[in-house]
């Protein structure tokens, strides 16, 4: 599955839509369980992202042709 | 004594240099209710100071009139401060006045009022308009003061919260005459080059001076237009401000929007694990109910003694010989019944029928029946056909026409 490509928000849409399908329990069974699949594979591409995010900060600036430029953000604070 | 005479202006002069000689007049406040109020379109302001017994004109130029920040009008009690002085050229003392506050309430709070009043009239706060804020952005952009606390608690509750959303921060300044222009530039910046899915606009705590920024009409405005859903944090949770009418979600603090701006991964984590188990409680409910009906299958009498299916068949064969032969049976009688109805209809049309009604037939020698007396010859031989037998006949005479029904003339 393509799963790979799809962003936090449109997996966990896909997750709940494939659960949804699964508990009305109307599909073939190679149908439930290539959803099954699915559904295992988009969880853990799921767990994964969160398991692995770390925070990007940056500082805009207006570039020479007013296009914004990101600066790493230093703290200002002392 | 003689009188002195002096010119109208000599007059007002020396009226005007008495009151000079108060220093008091030179710097005084006065209170009262303001009445006629008027700008004219030179841009000074004028009015009427009054109380229950008396009024004061009163004047304030448009370089004094420009600092104020709310909107004197008619029936306001307020103190104006000022210099009492004569306008020589129509003799009238008048209070040219530097400052205007109100009573009771500040200004401050006054500008505030009525620059809500009139925001809310134009619809800048309909809830009609206000943006729904993306369930996960993927970026956001931080317009606040790059120094200073806000900045730092917002990075780390949302790092905390939800670190996969990155941050991009513009920073501007948040008080002061530069700030409203600033923060309005760095709103339209962020929507002109699409920088973020969600902004958060504010700073942190300080005095209603200090807040006042997000006051401005000019930042109002940016919020209103701006396509990018904005999230207005201003100050400390009593702080609220013309930008959180207009923004399309209130924060009480910069904190308070990290914590409305993203998800909290903890919890996305638990809908996570409980979609696991909702999917897996699924699959085996389905491989349950699949695994009870090939049972059920599997323990019919068909698939464990073949005859029952020849049996069956047999009952059947059965049950079809005995409709044919009960639909032939009545086929036969519906046939014959038909049959019978023909028959009694042959009979009443039958010539023999006619004969033993008392007609005979006539015949000649050949057979062949007689229609008309013109066949017959006298001495001749007919035989008459009756209903029970034949007689042979001689003809003796004959009579034409009608003679056989006159026999009597």
């Amino acid at each position: 599955m393509a799963s790979k490509k799809l962003s936090f928000e449109e997996s966990l849409g896909r997750l709940d839509e494939i659960v949804r399908h699964l508990e009305k329990g109307d599909l073939p069974l190679s149908d439930s369980l290539s959803l099954f699949e699915e559904g295992t594979a988009l969880l853990s591409s799921c767990s994964k992202m969160l398991d692995e995010a770390e925070q990007k900060v940056v500082k805009l600036r207006k570039g020479p042709d007013r296009s914004p430029e990101e600066l790493p953000f230093e703290d200002d604070m002392v | 004594m003689e009188r002195q005479v002096l010119t109208v202006l000599e007059l007002n002069s020396r009226i005007q240099g008495l009151l000079e000689l108060d220093p008091m007049l030179r710097s005084i406040g006065v209170q009262g209710e303001i009445s006629n109020y008027k700008v004219y379109s030179s841009g000074h302001h004028y009015f009427t100071l009054k109380d229950s017994e008396s009024s004061l004109s009163c004047v304030m130029y448009r370089f004094q009139a420009v600092k104020l920040r709310f909107r004197p009008e008619n029936g306001m009690k307020i103190r104006a401060f000022g210099k009492v002085d004569v306008y020589p050229r129509d003799g009238a003392y008048k209070l040219y006045c530097s400052s205007i506050e109100p009573e009771g309430t500040g200004d401050l709070q006054i500008a505030f009022e009525q620059m809500k009043a009139k925001l809310e009239a134009e619809g800048l706060f309909r809830a009609e308009h206000k943006k729904p804020l993306p369930a996960f952005p993927k970026t956001i952009g931080i317009i606040t003061s790059g120094s200073g606390a806000a900045v730092h608690d917002m990075i780390r509750i949302l790092g905390h919260r939800w670190p996969m959303t990155k941050l991009v921060l513009l920073p501007v300044r948040v008080q002061g005459v530069e700030a409203p222009p600033e923060i309005v530039g760095a709103i339209r910046y962020a929507n002109e080059f699409k920088v973020a899915d969600l902004l958060i606009v504010g700073r942190g705590g300080g005095s209603m001076e200090d807040l006042w920024a997000f006051n401005d009409e000019r930042v109002a405005r940016a919020i209103y237009a701006s396509q990018i859903p904005i999230i207005s944090a201003v100050g400390h949770e009593p702080d609220v401000l013309i930008s959180d009418y207009v923004a399309d979600r209130r924060a009480s603090t910069p904190s308070n929007a990290a914590e409305i701006a993203v998800p909290d991964w903890r919890d996305i984590r638990d809908e996570l694990d409980h979609l696991d188990i909702r999917s897996r409680q699924a699959m085996q409910k389905k491989m349950d109910y699949l695994r009870e009906h090939l049972d059920n299958l599997a323990s019919k009498r068909v698939l464990n003694d073949p005859t029952v299916y020849i049996d069956n068949r047999r009952l059947e064969l059965d049950y079809r010989a005995e409709k044919l032969l009960t639909a032939a049976e009545r086929q036969i009688t519906v046939k014959r019944r038909s049959f019978e109805m023909l028959g009694a209809s042959l009979d009443a049309m039958s010539p023999l029928r006619v004969l033993s009604r008392g007609y005979s037939i006539a015949e000649d020698e050949a057979g062949r029946p007689l229609r008309s007396v013109g066949e017959l010859r006298p001495g001749g031989r007919v035989s008459l056909l009756m209903s029970d037998g034949q007689a042979d006949c001689v003809v003796e005479d004959i009579r034409q026409g009608d003679e056989i029904w006159h026999p009597k003339n």
